[in-house]
């Protein structure tokens, strides 16, 4: 189902965790709301679900404006980063637990009830542990108990907080792969937050980068790695680094030298310069480029990282260079970004 | 050849690398023994030198079994009452944030703290036919002072602060997104809190009655004021043992005393598999 937030404006106790935030999420599309601690992800969420109400603004389910339905109405299934399965019960109890708590005619039979449950199980490979209690499973068997447990109800939409937050980064990786296999048989509308920068990018159709309150971007992998729209989200998403420049006559300068980006449309005076540090090119001798001392030199995995004082105020920033590449032993390397934005100073 | 692996029978538990094992437990087993051992089959010892025939007697006299049977069967009314009534003040001291609130958490613990002869004075000022509900209930012809009805009372006030005390801690502990997952999957509240909540506190539930139960058995002080003690109608098993003992009937009393003993022990052994197989159960 398509859920559309609109304006939506929370306080606590008149601190506001959201600002005016507004968010269009396509039916049978799995987003990923992705920031900081304290960015607002988690509290946007449990709007959608309900556990929180909007101090301004709506929450459309489809047409239906679902800011006025409890929790119980919207069908919602909201999957915890500590799993909150419910101890006493079986597994297949767990699953079954929406469908028992329903009344009247749309209550299924115990023994339908069953069938449901086991075939979730099979959906989240747990075949044949109906039996089991949540205290004999581990951690990532439990959190595949709570998404089989929010979908057993058929959510309109399935909400997952920080959902692998609390496992080890094997099995991580395994789930993620895994979730992104249920969505697409599936197809249920998925809204999860993370802190996981590497999992929003892998797993999501659209990543939605929050920050003190506010959406920064909405976009595609490829559209918030390449195209970051503010300093923030350069700063968050990947390895960024950052320069002071001036920008003069189409051109930036950095003190009194050109370093050959031409800049037609940037507004004149003081502004940053954006760059990925593995996304440079090298220069022999330096006509418009960036040079500076190498201050230090570290081996990371597969390429060797090298830190640069440029300039008279000896600014630092890092870029990445082949492992045996002649440059990184020079004590003067001089380099021209590759894809590279300004924005203004602040 | 294989050979069979030792069979596990009964073992201390490994201890740990930490010292202290040794000292600990023979230290409390010296203790348990004076305090509580000793005592106990001195008890028995003495109700053993009636001889059977004599102890069957005493056991089997009408105003024993019934002064067994008040005093078993209100206690476990006044604990039954006390657990559901617990519950509810253990939730409100829990959930709810309101002015006062400190002081009426105090104020759970003054049964635990003033004598029992008070409580039971004063309950009996307050339940007596000319006294402030006593009047009160008069009219509607109901009798609680010198009736068993007034010692369920007394135990319920005495019992109280043992449920409260048990379940508030686990209470505390509840995670709030068990009830909030509940909420997603459609469970109204009333369904949240009897299939949710409050299968997780059954054994903290249970062991809150087991001692206001075992309270309310041996609850003397503030009984034998508000219960009239007529004997076959409002006579508390510990009062016939005083009444033995002043009649210097010593085996009399000490074989009675025996019975409580073992009908004690039975009924909280019985609670404890309870609590344990559910723990197991739960984890």
């Amino acid at each position: 189902m398509e859920v559309r937030v609109a304006n939506v404006r929370k306080e606590f106790e008149r601190f506001p965790a959201l600002h005016d935030v507004s968010l269009d999420i396509k039916s049978g599309e799995l987003i990923a709301l992705l920031g900081p601690s304290g960015s607002g992800k988690t509290t946007l969420l449990r709007l959608i679900a309900g556990l929180e109400r909007p101090t301004k603004g709506k929450i459309f389910f489809g047409e239906e404006d679902a800011s006025q339905k409890s929790i119980q109405e919207r069908n919602v299934g909201f999957v915890f980063q500590h799993y909150a399965l419910f101890r006493h019960m079986t597994v297949a109890d767990n699953i079954g637990f929406g469908l028992k708590v329903r009344r009247g005619p749309t209550r299924p039979t115990a023994q339908e009830i069953r069938r449901r449950a086991s075939e979730l199980l099979d959906l989240v490979q747990l075949s044949g542990l109906e039996k089991r209690y949540p205290a004999q499973l581990s951690g990532g068997q439990r959190q595949r108990v709570a998404l089989a447990r929010a979908m057993a109800i058929e959510p309109a939409v399935l909400l997952l907080d920080e959902p692998f937050g609390a496992l080890d980064a094997q099995v991580r990786r395994e789930l993620r792969r895994w979730l992104r296999e249920i969505h697409d048989a599936t197809g249920h509308t998925t809204v999860f937050v993370t802190h996981d920068q590497e999992e929003a990018l892998e797993l999501a159709d659209r990543v939605v980068v929050m920050s003190q309150g506010r959406i920064e971007q909405v976009g595609t992998a490829d559209e918030i790695y390449d195209t970051p729209n503010s300093p923030f989200v350069y700063g968050f998403i990947g390895e960024s680094s950052a320069l002071p420049v001036k920008v003069e006559d189409g051109q930036v300068w950095i003190a009194d030298r050109p370093i050959g980006l031409s800049a037609p449309h940037a507004s004149q005076g003081e502004a940053t310069l954006f760059f990925r540090p593995h996304d440079v090119e090298l220069v022999d001798e330096c006509n418009g480029c960036i040079a500076g001392t190498v201050a230090a030199s570290r081996r990371v995995a597969g390429t060797r990282r090298v830190e640069l004082e440029i300039g008279g105020e000896r600014q630092r920033v890092e870029i990445e260079l082949p492992v045996n590449h002649p440059a990184a032993q020079k004590s003067r390397v001089a380099f021209r970004p590759g894809r590279w934005k300004l924005f203004p100073a602040a | 050849m294989t050979t069979a692996p030792a069979k596990a029978g009964w073992r201390f538990r490994q201890p740990s690398v930490i010292p202290g094992f040794g000292l600990t437990l023979g230290f409390s087993l010296a203790y348990l023994t004076l305090i509580i051992l000793i005592p106990l089959s001195g008890l028995i010892w003495r109700s053993a030198a009636l001889g059977w025939a004599d102890f069957w007697a005493i056991a089997t006299d009408r105003r024993t079994i019934n002064a067994l049977e008040i005093s078993f069967g209100t206690a476990f009314i006044a604990a039954a009452v006390n657990v559901v009534f617990g519950t509810i003040v253990a939730w409100v001291l829990v959930r709810y944030n309101f002015p006062g609130r400190r002081i009426v958490d105090a104020m759970v613990d003054l049964p635990f703290a003033l004598p029992t002869a008070v409580a039971g004075i004063a309950l009996t000022t307050l339940y007596a036919p000319n006294g402030w509900l006593g009047s009160l209930l008069a009219p509607l012809g109901i009798k609680v002072a010198y009736t068993p009805l007034g010692i369920v009372i007394a135990l319920i006030f005495i019992g109280l602060p043992f449920v409260v005390r048990t379940v508030q801690p686990i209470m505390e502990e509840i995670d709030k997104e068990v009830e909030e997952v509940a909420a997603t999957l459609g469970a109204n509240r009333f369904q949240t809190v009897a299939r949710v909540l409050l299968p997780g506190l059954a054994p903290a539930i249970v062991t809150g009655f087991a001692l206001a139960f075992a309270r309310g058995v041996g609850e003397y002080g503030s009984v034998i004021f508000i219960a009239g003690n007529l004997p076959y109608k409002s006579e508390i098993a510990p009062l016939l043992i005083v009444i033995r003992l002043e009649e210097y009937n010593y085996a009399a009393a000490t074989a009675i005393a025996a019975i409580m003993l073992a009908l004690s022990f039975v009924m909280l052994l019985v609670i404890n598999l309870v609590q344990t197989w559910s723990r197991k159960r739960y984890g």
